[in-house]
């Protein structure tokens, strides 16, 4: 089974404390530490799962500027055998729906049985790029991924929907899948695995490769990103300050006074 | 007058809270001239949930075929896309959920119509359709402007308008037939509910829910000793289920389990708003994060701002000596 998991490099914003820039139109960058997106990473270790199963090869692409080749590097030292990046030329402000365009221009002439990416990504968080991919290439998707299953050529996938329930739907190949974090345990990188994929070459497109330039994805964007900004958070939430044990101290206050303990 | 058709959704024989929070938000857009809300309701037997819709919604429409029980999205974009064509609305407003995340792409994409997801504020300004929306873990708002067209779609996040604030008005059912089609690449098998833990959190009046700093199972037990010290149990936010630490009939929030409890103290959990829609309603919460700004004080009561690490062993300390006391 040959399969193309589409990846994205992003800040991890989990546990830091973010400021807007100055043109208000992104985030600051320094000081935060990249990674590949949660949700994409689940997704390689899904395709490598899979590969280790059925044979077949993993390519996994990416649609940005060059520091995006460490996060192409890291999905090599895991296992995946191929790696393009579409370069985008440093370029700010293009959607989701473009990135979508981007990978399909490149992907309609792979070879592909699958194809998997993240549900969402942890900046943006559009969650548009999978089933618009999807949409072009005319092929069965399926979205919130939590299980896969491979028999005789289809797949059984358990979607995650509200509440916990799961959807059991049987897709025919080739297909695309959005990949929900939590379907597996994602493996980390090898000493061995470093070597190896420093030996591998990663392929390098341009928007100007597939009949795009930077004027054409700005305008073809659904979404213009107009200002960012940090929600306020609201009055009446009552902020308790001083050391471990004052602050332990006036919660027990406040649990005693409602009767909580 | 303007147009709008919202998407109401079901799951297993009950009708979703979406569907009305859908319709109350259509109505309060700013900008918008005269809305008028039509409700498309998909399904195999759709008329009970029609004649509730009906009570909110101007027009509702049903489409019912057999094809649609169970969700096979590959259906369910092809009827969506269909009365799409017909009615012609300016805005279609679907929930940010696993229905919506599943359809609204893929039809804006077959439409050529621009798109925004998990929107919680819209408006239309000076011709031009503007939506906020929150990125980066809820911890950024994004202002933007959709490309000029003449038709919208927006994904609209749960829980942006209150299900129980929407107007009552008295709207016609009609129904109208689609074109389904042979199935191409999709098969609906079945739902599978999620198995019953031994703890129960929907139940618990106290909780005490951990969120993506515990890393280790070694990191677990003081957690566990404050719950105990409180009479309440453990629970958690999606990045400790995931990693295996807790099961995942622990997991608080949409995907998830939705919890009441008298006491939720939330521990290292920045507030993405999956999580903060099942615990919103707890009487009292109480965070504690690092990070000063951290989406989940806003639905706290009580918020501090320290390492959860540091206040979790001296607050159990600080329980138990007033128990010996006691």
């Amino acid at each position: 089974m040959n399969i193309i998991v589409c990846v994205k490099r992003v800040p991890d914003v989990a546990e830091a404390e973010l400021e807007v820039d100055e043109t208000q139109k992104d985030i600051k960058k320094e000081g935060l530490a990249f990674d590949i997106n949660e949700w994409d990473n689940y997704a390689v270790e899904e395709a490598l799962l899979i590969k280790e199963n059925y044979g077949g090869t993993v390519t996994v692409i990416t649609v940005g500027p060059e520091s995006s080749n460490e996060v192409l590097r890291k999905c090599l030292a895991k296992g995946a055998d191929n790696a393009i990046r579409i370069d985008d030329g440093g370029l700010k402000g293009y959607d989701s729906y473009v990135v979508a365009k981007i990978l399909y221009s490149v992907i309609k002439e792979m070879d592909y049985d699958l194809i998997l990416t993240g549900a969402m990504s942890g900046d943006l968080a559009y969650s548009v790029t999978g089933p618009v991919l999807a949409q072009m290439l005319g092929i069965p998707y399926a979205t919130l991924v939590k299980k896969v299953e491979v028999q005789n050529g289809k797949l059984t996938v358990n979607r995650e929907v509200e509440g916990g329930v799961e959807e059991v739907l049987e897709l025919e190949l080739p297909a695309l899948l959005t990949i929900q974090t939590g379907i597996n345990e994602p493996r980390y990188v090898s000493i061995m695995g470093i070597r190896r994929a420093a030996k591998k070459q990663i392929m390098v497109k341009t928007l100007q490769d597939i009949g795009l330039n930077e004027k054409k994805a700005l305008e073809k964007s659904w979404v213009r990103i107009e200002r960012m900004y940090i929600p306020v958070i609201k009055a009446e939430t009552e902020f308790i300050s001083g050391s471990p044990e004052d602050v332990a101290s006036k919660l027990v206050g406040i649990l005693r006074e409602r009767g909580l303990i | 007058m303007t147009r709008i058709l919202v998407l109401a959704e079901h799951r297993m024989g009950e009708l979703r809270d979406v569907s009305f929070e859908l319709i109350g938000f259509a109505r309060q857009i700013e900008g918008l001239e005269n809305p008028e809300v039509s409700c498309l309701i998909l399904g195999s037997d759709v008329k009970d949930y029609a004649k509730k819709l009906a009570e909110y919604a101007d027009k509702v429409i049903t489409v019912q075929n057999e094809r649609l029980e169970g969700f096979n999205s590959e259906y369910y974009v092809k009827a969506l896309r269909q009365i799409m064509e017909r009615e012609k609305p300016f805005l279609t407003l679907i929930g940010h959920t696993a229905v919506g995340m599943e359809l609204a792409p893929w039809i804006a994409s077959s439409l050529g119509v621009p798109l925004a997801t998990d929107c919680i504020d819209v408006k239309l300004e000076h011709g031009k359709l503007k939506v906020t929306r929150q990125i980066y873990s809820g911890k950024i708002n994004m202002e933007a402007t959709l490309k000029e067209a003449e038709s919208y779609i927006l994904t609209i996040r749960p829980g942006t308008f209150p299900a129980e604030e929407v107007e009552p008005v008295t709207g016609a059912v009609e129904e109208f037939k689609v074109e389904l089609g042979e199935p191409k690449g999709k098969k609906f098998l079945k739902y599978v509910e999620p198995p019953k833990g031994e703890v129960d959190i929907e139940k618990a009046e106290v909780i005490i829910a951990i969120g993506r700093p515990v890393r280790e199972p070694e990191q677990l037990a003081i957690f566990e000793e404050l719950a105990n010290a409180l009479g309440g149990v453990l629970a958690c936010s999606r990045p400790v289920a995931d990693k295996g630490l807790l099961p995942k009939d622990r997991q608080v929030g949409s995907s998830g389990k939705t919890v009441k409890p008298k006491l939720y103290i939330a521990m290292g959990i920045s507030g993405a708003f999956q999580h903060i829609l099942g615990m919103k309603n707890a009487k009292l919460i109480i965070a504690v994060n690092k990070d000063p700004k951290a989406p989940i004080f806003n639905v706290a009561h009580y918020g501090i701002v320290q390492d959860m690490y540091k206040i979790a062993p001296v607050l159990k300390e600080e329980i138990q000596k007033l128990k010996q006391q006691a």
